[in-house]
């Protein structure tokens, strides 16, 4: 064997950098992970050791991540034929799907043991469950099965905060199964909304989303009615223990901006959006982004404030 | 005689060994912190000696 033969058999171009492994994780997705689960940490009512809280949420968002990684092994058909993303690491080539799901497998297996020992078996098995909930039953099975996926499919994305919680407490109530019911009612406007900009994307790889089995005036529908259903738990939240003065203004201001944002979509029909260019859509999707961001500040914020005899009511 | 520069790729090797190696470090310092604080805490107690205070 040659020193040319070697190169050739050894090198390839498209080889993947570290880069591309953590890509696999899906950073944005976990960014999200890892602010509502320290919010769910840092809003329980005990003291945890920085170390031990630190340990918490990287544990919580690398079980998010390992989840992710096995979710893009699964979806990589998928992947290849939707624009948005094609340029993931699996179908642009650079990560073979038996290293994604090796990567996602092992992580997983770390991530929940790590967590288990860190804070408690509770939370270790809160994050089993919640991996298990987004590969299985949300990847796995609903995606392709079912209109209703996002709904039910958010329940995995809603669990870090109650996870967060369990980790800090050892035991449950009903606090942070309020962030969980804000993160579970605002996923479906918020996919929704990509939903009716990206329509062609879901139709290619042939996922059900409402858009593409009930229609796009169905969806239109369904964005309102969620909107409604969820700025009144959004509202009344501010009335329990993680609520607050603050969290009241802010879930005011949001839910009457999103509100108006999910009527708008709702009057438009398919002519108006075409025309500007799904302006209403893009910017309620905008929108619902600094929406869960504000509502989870301000429960971070009211739990803060708390020590020094301010926050809550 | 000059070496040839280095190529991309080796480049990106490097890159992802480093990744991993540090990840590994920085998981080893974290299972140290994790384990002082457990160890120094107020409510920690050898086996032996919670065995004997269930007795």
């Amino acid at each position: 064997m040659t020193d040319a033969s070697i190169q050739a058999s050894t090198l390839r171009e498209d080889e993947a950098s570290f880069g591309d492994y953590f890509a696999l994780l899906k950073p944005r997705v976990m960014s999200l992970v890892v602010f509502t689960a320290l919010v769910g940490l840092l809003a329980a009512p005990v003291t945890v050791h920085p170390v031990i809280g630190f340990c918490a949420i990287l544990f919580i968002a690398i079980g998010g991540g390992a989840s992710g990684a096995l979710n893009m092994w699964w979806d990589a058909d998928i992947d290849m034929v939707m624009k948005r993303t094609k340029g993931r690491p699996i179908p642009a080539g650079k990560v073979e799907p038996g290293e994604a799901m090796s990567l996602g497998l092992a992580l997983s297996g770390m991530s929940v043991i790590m967590l288990a020992l860190a804070t408690n078996v509770m939370a270790g098995a809160f994050l089993a469950f919640t991996i298990f909930f987004y590969v299985v039953v949300y990847t796995m099975w609903l995606k392709r099965a079912t209109p209703q996926n996002i709904v039910i499919g958010g329940a995995a994305g809603a669990f870090p905060p109650v996870i967060g919680w369990i980790a800090a407490t050892g035991t449950m109530s009903v606090e942070p199964w309020l962030m969980f019911a804000l993160t579970f009612m605002w996923t479906p406007p918020h996919f929704w909304a990509l939903a009716l900009f990206m329509r062609n994307d879901y139709d290619d790889a042939g996922v059900p989303m409402l858009t593409v089995t009930h229609g796009r005036r169905a969806t239109r529908v369904h964005i309102l009615v969620y909107t409604i259903l969820l700025a009144l738990l959004a509202v009344g939240t501010a009335f329990s223990g993680i609520g607050g003065p603050i969290y009241l203004a802010v879930a005011v201001v949001m839910n009457a901006l999103f509100l108006l944002g999910a009527l708008k979509i709702w009057r438009r029909d398919e002519e108006d959006s075409e025309q500007d260019n799904f302006k209403a859509e893009r910017s309620f999707f905008k929108l619902s982004l600094l929406y869960l961001f504000l509502h989870f500040g301000a429960i971070l914020t009211e739990a803060l404030l708390k020590p020094f005899g301010l926050g809550g009511w | 005689m000059s070496f040839k520069p280095q190529h991309e790729l080796h480049q990106r090797r490097f890159g992802r060994n480093m990744g991993v190696g540090l990840s590994l470090a920085a998981f080893v310092v974290l299972v140290l912190a994790m384990t002082i604080v457990k160890v120094t805490s107020g409510d920690f107690k050898f086996p032996q000696a919670q065995a004997a205070e269930q007795n």
